[in-house]
């Protein structure tokens, strides 16, 4: 098999880690928003719920999770959804699991924002709405610029686990490839994509640091 | 008809009584200074009056539109959330740490909330600011950012923006107590300038001198009570109470 044989096959399977990295950021970025929320409202029902799902998604396998997304509505509850696809556990698992994390992250910056920034605003008219949307949320996406980094490069990493559910990404392509072949080549040239992924994403999200470098 | 007006303030942390039955009214041009030692209350006050804390008992009336109303108990009772924003525009406060935002230039700092909030016209808005700017001797400030600014010059914006709401009264919490001695005396110059022209306003503050020269009255606070208030220089340099002798005493050296 030659190399550029291989080297077909295995971009499908980048054009599929692709996918899952960004669906999974697009969902799960704006949920971790929504979690945060949660574990600090002031409801208290609300808080431990939020906490548990925090706990369980960070305690837990993500591996273990990605079953438990696909084979669980069958299995556990016998419902068998019509088009429910490898791919859509995959998304769903992933964006579950990092909204956790996430979560956590914006929780901290959020409760890093000095008290003052509230209540200036709240002396100058904002609302609660227009305060967390214009004064807090700004400052808050600076603080957990680095910390959310860390995040998207290891999402790049794990999307490889979604080869438990068989589905064709990168490293699914790559592990079969290099059993049928008996070659270890596929896997070191996945390597090098997973590098080259994680150095562009390492140098959007420092440019978007220095974008937003311009106030302390 | 008072500008300002408190009556029966009352105010609890948890079971500290922070302020006891405070009352105090202010008139439209007066300059209000309060003294008192640290702990005694003064930020409460000014917190409550700012809606930022809420008051347990009294009642707080600004223009003569009722902002919290005391029942039959004395406890406070706030007036509807429609009613409360529309008093939010008639007072302005000024902050011992500035608490300027700092994503916004000085200029949206000064202007985000009159547009947004008071919905005026940007280009009515712009002028203001703008002179609003010259005044606080910040005019080439316009594009800069809070953290590339001293600290007086910081609060000097925090002025301007508050007096960009066009406010009736301003509230100052100890404006220089977070500046360099060096720099007290541009931001005690900038308020005394509003005091000329008649901008009411009411102030923390540990300058005696400032206090004694630019207020038309002080209130000396202790312990969540006001001891004793009136004309300046007689509170200042002739206080008839023992307590207010006592605090005065560590500012005369
Ligand atoms: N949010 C709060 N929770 C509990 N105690 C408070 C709070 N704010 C102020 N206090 C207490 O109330 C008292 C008066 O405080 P403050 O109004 O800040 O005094 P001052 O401004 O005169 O120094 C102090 O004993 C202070 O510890
Ligand atoms: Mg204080």
């Amino acid at each position: 098999m030659s190399f550029s044989t291989v080297m077909q096959q295995l971009m499908s399977g980048m054009i599929s880690t692709i996918s899952i990295f960004l669906l999974t950021l697009l969902f799960s970025m704006p949920l971790g928003l929504a979690v945060a929320f949660g574990r600090m409202a002031k409801f208290k029902p609300l808080q431990w719920l939020m906490k548990l799902y925090i706990s369980v998604m960070r305690g837990t396998p993500l591996m273990l999770q990605l079953l438990v997304v696909y084979f669980g509505p069958y299995y556990v509850f016998g419902i068998s959804l019509s088009g429910y696809s490898v791919f859509a556990a995959t998304i769903i698992g992933f964006s579950v699991n990092y909204a956790a994390y996430f979560a956590e992250i914006y929780r901290s910056g959020i409760e890093s924002i000095p008290a003052g920034q509230y209540e200036a605003a709240k002396v100058l008219g904002y609302s609660k709405v227009q305060t967390f949307f214009k004064i807090i949320f700004p400052q808050m996406v600076k603080r957990v610029l680095p910390p959310v980094t860390n995040e998207v490069i290891t999402l790049v990493k794990d999307t490889s686990l979604s080869f438990v559910l068989a589905y064709a990404e990168m490293f699914t392509i790559a592990k079969q490839i290099s059993a049928r072949e008996t070659s270890v080549m596929p896997l070191f040239v996945a390597g090098i994509f997973y590098y080259i992924f994680n150095l562009v994403v390492a140098m959007i999200m420092g440019q978007l640091e220095k974008r937003l470098s311009y106030y302390k | 008809m008072n500008l300002l007006e408190i009556s029966n303030l009352k105010k609890s942390f948890e079971n500290l009584d922070v302020l006891h039955d405070i009352s105090l009214s202010v008139k439209e041009g007066e300059v209000v200074a309060i003294i008192g030692p640290s702990g005694s209350g003064k930020s409460t006050l000014l917190r409550c009056a700012t809606m930022l804390e809420t008051m347990d008992g009294g009642s707080l009336t600004y223009l003569g539109e009722a902002a919290v109303t005391s029942d039959e108990a004395g406890r406070a009772c706030y007036a509807p959330a429609k009613q409360l924003k529309k008093i939010q525009g008639y007072f302005g406060l000024v902050f011992q740490n500035f608490n300027l935002f700092p994503h916004y230039s000085v200029m949206k700092n000064l202007t985000d909330a009159p547009i947004h909030i008071q919905k005026r016209q940007k280009e009515e808005v712009y002028a203001k600011a703008k002179e609003l700017l010259v005044k606080m001797g910040l005019g080439d400030k316009a594009d800069y950012y809070p953290c590339q600014l001293s600290g007086g010059q910081q609060q000097r914006v925090a002025i301007a923006r508050a007096l960009a709401l066009n406010p009736s009264i301003l509230f100052f919490d100890e404006p220089t107590s977070a500046l360099d001695p060096e720099l007290t005396g541009e931001i005690l110059k900038v308020i005394r300038q509003l005091a000329e022209e008649k901008m009411t306003m009411v102030i923390v503050t540990h300058e005696m001198a400032f206090a004694r020269d630019v207020a038309d009255r002080v209130i000396f606070m202790d312990g969540g009570y006001i001891i004793e208030e009136g004309d300046p220089r007689e509170v200042i340099e002739n206080p008839k109470e023992e307590r207010t002798r006592q605090f005065l005493a560590r500012f005369s050296s």
